[in-house]
């Protein structure tokens, strides 16, 4: 291995130096950017992909979760004894044995793997049963007796405001009030004052789930010499290491992650999870390996899915549609737990500024605790409803402005290489090409407002991270890292922590190493995901693997290449410089007839320097962002998206059909060209149902004078998700602004193009129909509520009216850049707290 | 496993299934699903679940070459035993010939039709039976076809476009990728 590992030595030239090569010409590529198969595409089509639940062991035991039938409330006593008495069960654990808690964030370690002492929502898991095979273990979890206390259940922001007591948790801001943000950015008021145009709009964007088609699974198996392996279906093995050493109160070193390819995540699979934590201590209680799958409704308790978000937006702008200034407020339903609640109600505000400028903006948000199943990251974590709201937005203020939506966006993008007032900084920026090629694909300026009634155009953009820019831990280290071996036999192995959820990262490691080193990449060995055998990488979530592995990848690559090429320019008698890898030789620039194959290549090099072997490493560059809070929202580059939604409504009903879509993404650079058609194309799916179909919400009803407050689809038939008979035909463009910061210019592809899909058809349907929705799912009830009310004379428009009134704290004032701001706070000259909104 | 069911671990009882033209002898629990002899008794996990109540179309296999859900197929039902000959289960293990990917394989592969792949078994058989009955089906017949298998990955777009190339692959053409399904417009 290369001497240096860490520090300084990682980034051995900056972006700005082109070290990441953006600038390379597409014909000087041979692997990046071509539309290859995946690494894995033969082993997928084959069926034989290790999932996690394809996996048994000698002497295996079925671990099966009891859980809470109860909202909210105590737990009095539970009686395991007709349960351990049961034929072939072989163990029970309960949440007294597993004192220490968990959880994603550092800020909020607030579970446990067992309930102690009190449930939190219906499916709160309550003890583990392990059994011979499966059945017994659902029977002996029924035989286990719960003597639940019931306490007061909260269902909504409003109630947790209104119920500061009994607390859901005994941490958080106050009462029931998970979190509070305030942050300020200019001077809004001046903004408005400013503005020619002043409106406020309120939004409300339903939750709903990410719905992989794999369930949760994992086989936990702890041996002899009191190490534990876990093989789970992990987006994040990395933290969900960290979780069980301060769980199992064992050292690191005797924890091995393994993350099996997932059959889907989307977010989903990004928290450590009580399964998987008490599979592992139920292995070493009883000295088996024990194998826990969920089932569909566990799944949809295990959640963490899309945040119900209420919002207040209010914006100033000129005639011409300038935004002067922007006053985002944002209240999150956050479920039972804390997940990545804190992240996620930061990111409700941190995103708005990347698309447009935007002079002045204030910022606040609120988390509450629910009795609901945690909500958390889904595809687009937390930007996805503010985005929803702000092109909604947008798109009423062209109209009062009698502006063309499309134009006036173009008009007042955000520009490249600049800071925004909330210290974002904007790399490469593709959003007018994006805008113009869908308003060229559409026939926009032809259509837009000119098709008859019922039928109408949406357009809306977007801009999503190609990672965070900070770990979720505080820590100095690489967010990604990349060991390579060269052997003999010309082999290269690639090693890596990142976790293949099918968005294709282990094909990205191999187009990178083979594009340096000039090898087929379906040639390499890919080893991802183990943390015994990889260098760690964080995990797959924020859209971060492709830019960050990648560098990574790149960096180790370069490495190898020098120390082969040192061995070759020797045996070949050519200088280093004029040496060429490609096709699995190296070769004389001048004269390629003087070659050797790689294998070749590979054993000069190990005469001359012994084995090889290099490292290679990723840590995004610092922030500009120095206030607290301002850790969320930087990444190394910017993805952009726009779409533009046909529909076809029918005003007597409301129902609706979506012909078409035509969406372009700036991807900055393809490293496969049809995996990012892939991911857009998924991903416009996704929005898709978000926007027609999808909410995680939940009943509530009085039976017998209770009240019962249950997930209204916890499965996949309530649940409805689009069916391919739904999905419309999707015209894509992929364009390509390369950002210095990424492999060869590349940025993310997965989760961007969701965002605009939700807007464009709420656009769309006012095109239509003349009703505005600022409610998400856009159901055609909504749709019919709406033209009834606009009938009868009153709103042409289904919404919310007004958020909960809140306590606000002071806020953490922030100069923007063009203010002198050197992205710190300073303090604060605002009045004390001041109530605002309505009647809550 | 379904958490509702009662009485745990009847006695299990002997059959024959015939799956890939192979046939295996299997003592199973008479309530078990042909999902879980396949995947458990015979350990053939290519088969897999997204929810084991007849919801997502991924458990899908062939029987008597029409797809089935096989999380709802109890195994019984496909058993050969006293009282008749095994029905021939297909499955995605059989669908290469040795190491020659089918031409869905092939396309599914060639595309990215197959993101995380767990839902990929299920659309590849209920393709194959698909082209089986109709060698070149147009994009409607194909989404109705397709319309009880659930993808969450791709958008399902990718997979009409595999079908298509795999369908004039098996009709005899030598189809390439349309230069939009792999670059875009
Ligand atoms: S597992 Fe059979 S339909 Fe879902
Ligand atoms: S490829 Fe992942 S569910 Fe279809």
């Amino acid at each position: 291995m290369a001497a240096e590992s860490n520090g300084a030595a990682n980034q051995p030239g900056t972006a700005d130096q082109g070290y990441y090569r953006h600038d390379t010409p597409q014909q000087d590529l041979r692997v990046i950017g071509k539309p290859l198969r995946k690494v894995d595409a033969r082993t997928k089509v084959t069926g034989r992909t290790g999932y996690a639940d394809n996996l048994s062991l000698p002497r295996m035991v079925y671990m099966k979760l009891l859980r809470s039938t109860q909202a909210h409330a105590r737990i009095r006593s539970i009686d395991t004894s007709a349960a351990a008495a049961m034929p072939g069960v072989v163990g029970i654990l309960l949440g007294s044995e597993l004192p220490n808690q968990f959880g994603i964030l550092p800020v909020s370690n607030d579970e446990h793997t067992l309930a102690i002492d009190r449930v939190r929502f219906v499916g709160d898991p309550v003890a583990a049963v392990a059994a011979l095979d499966e059945e017994t273990a659902w029977a002996a979890c029924r035989a286990i007796v719960v003597d639940y206390e019931p306490l007061p259940v909260i269902g909504s922001p409003a109630e947790a405001l209104a119920t500061p007591e009994p607390r859901i948790h005994d941490y958080g801001d106050e009462g029931n009030v998970h979190k509070y943000v305030n942050l300020q950015f200019g001077d809004v008021e001046r903004g408005f004052a400013e503005s020619d145009l002043v409106r406020q709009d309120v939004f409300f964007f339903e939750g709903n789930t990410h719905l992989p088609m794999e369930q949760h699974a994992c086989l936990a198996d702890y041996d002899k010499d009191h190490k534990v392996t876990i093989h789970s279906s992990t987006q994040t093995p990395h933290y969900l290491h960290k979780a069980l050493t301060k769980v199992l109160a064992m050292p690191a070193s005797n924890i091995r992650v393994i993350a099996c390819p997932n059959g889907g995540g989307f977010g989903g699979k990004s928290d450590p999870f009580n399964h998987e934590v008490a599979a592992c201590a139920m292995s070493r209680k009883i000295g088996r390996p024990v194998k826990c799958s969920l089932t569909r409704e566990e799944v949809f308790h295990c959640h963490r899915g899309r945040h119900p978000v209420l919002m207040k937006a209010k914006i100033g702008v000129r005639k011409d549609g300038e935004i002067q200034a922007l006053d985002f407020e944002s209240h999150l339903d956050g479920g039972a737990f804390g997940s990545y609640g804190v992240a996620s109600t930061f990111y409700t505000g941190a995103l708005q500024t990347v698309t447009y400028q935007l002079k002045n903006y204030h910022f606040r948000g609120a988390r509450y605790f629910t009795n609901k199943a945690p909500c958390g990251p889904k595809r687009g974590h937390g930007t996805v409803q503010p985005r929803f709201a702000l092109e909604c937005l947008l798109d009423k203020v062209a109209c009062d402005l009698d502006l063309d939506p499309a134009e006036m966006r173009l008009r007042h993008l955000a520009k490249r290489g600049e800071l925004t007032a909330n210290f974002m900084r904007i790399g490469s920026m593709g959003l007018g090409e994006c805008i113009e090629k869908v308003v060229a694909g559409s026939g926009w300026k032809e259509r837009r407002g000119k098709l008859p009634f019922g039928r109408g155009l949406g357009l809306a953009c977007s801009s999503y991270l190609s990672g965070a820019g900070l770990p979720i831990y505080w820590n100095a280290m690489p967010h990604s890292g990349v060991q390579l071996q060269l052997d003999r036999s010309g082999l290269v192995t690639v090693f890596c922590g990142s976790t293949d959820i099918g968005q294709g990262s282990m094909s990205v490691l191999a187009y990178v190493v083979a594009e340096v080193l000039g090898l087929d990449p379906m040639k390499l060995r890919i080893v991802t995901a183990d943390t015994d055998l990889t260098p760690v990488d964080l995990g797959s979530y924020s859209s971060r693997v492709t830019l960050m592995t990648g560098n990574a990848a790149m960096q180790a690559a370069e490495r190898a290449k020098e120390i082969v090429a040192a061995a070759v320019a020797e045996k070949l008698e050519v200088p280093k410089s004029n040496l060429v890898f490609a096709d699995e030789h190296v070769f004389d620039a001048a004269d390629p007839s003087r070659r050797m194959s790689f294998a070749e290549a590979v054993i000069a090099a190990e005469a001359k320097f012994g084995t090889v072997g290099t490292v290679g490493s990723y840590k995004p560059p610092r922030s500009a962002a120095r206030f607290k809070g301002g850790g969320v929202g930087p990444s190394p580059s910017y993805s952009y998206t726009a779409a533009v939604v046909e529909i076809e409504v029918d005003p007597e009903t409301g129902q609706y059909t979506i012909p078409k879509i035509w969406v372009a993404h700036d991807v900055g650079r393809s490293i496969n060209a049809a995996l990012v058609m892939g991911q857009i194309e998924g991903s416009v799916y996704m929005g898709l149902g978000e926007a027609t179909m999808e909410e995680s919400a939940y009943r509530d009803r009085s039976h017998k004078g209770k009240r019962v407050f249950l997930h209204n689809q916890p499965s996949m038939l309530d649940y409805k998700s689009p069916l391919a008979v739904d999905m419309p035909e999707v015209v894509t463009y992929i364009v390509e602004d390369h950002d210095p910061n990424g492999p060869w210019g590349a940025k993310e592809a997965g989760q961007g193009p969701l965002l605009p899909i939700m807007p464009a058809v709420a656009n769309a349907v006012f095109d239509a129909v003349g009703v505005r929705i600022d409610t998400n799912p856009i159901t055609p009830e909504r749709i019919f509520a709406a033209l009834q009310s606009k009938a009868k004379g009153g709103e042409a428009r289904f919404g919310p009216s007004d958020v909960p009134a809140v306590a606000w704290p002071e806020p953490r004032v922030v100069p923007p850049p063009w203010e002198g701001g050197d992205g710190k706070e300073v303090a604060s000259d605002a009045p004390a707290p001041t109530r605002s909104g309505g009647k809550g | 496993m379904s958490p509702h069911s009662e009485s745990p671990t009847p006695a299990k009882q002997l059959g024959v299934f015939h799956v890939n033209g192979e046939t295996h002898e299997v003592a199973f629990a008479p309530h078990h699903t042909l999902l879980e002899v396949l995947r458990e008794d015979l350990g053939l996990t290519g088969t897999t679940h997204g929810c084991e109540l007849g919801e997502c179309g991924t458990c899908t296999v062939l029987v008597d070459g029409t797809p089935v859900l096989s999380c709802l197929t109890l195994a019984l039902e496909v058993a050969g035993g006293a009282d008749g000959d095994p029905r021939p289960i297909e499955t995605i293990e059989g669908l290469a010939d040795g190491p020659n990917l089918h031409p869905l394989q092939d396309a599914f592969a060639d595309l990215g039709a197959s993101q995380c792949g767990y839902c990929s078994s299920g659309f590849m058989l209920t393709a194959n039976a698909l082209l089986r009955d109709d060698p070149a089906p147009d994009r409607a017949k194909i989404r109705t076809a397709l319309a009880g298998n659930i993808c969450r990955c791709t958008g399902y777009v990718k997979i009409f476009e595999a079908v298509e190339l795999a369908a004039a692959r098996l009709r005899g053409e030598a189809r390439q990728p349309a230069r939009e399904t792999l670059y875009g417009s």
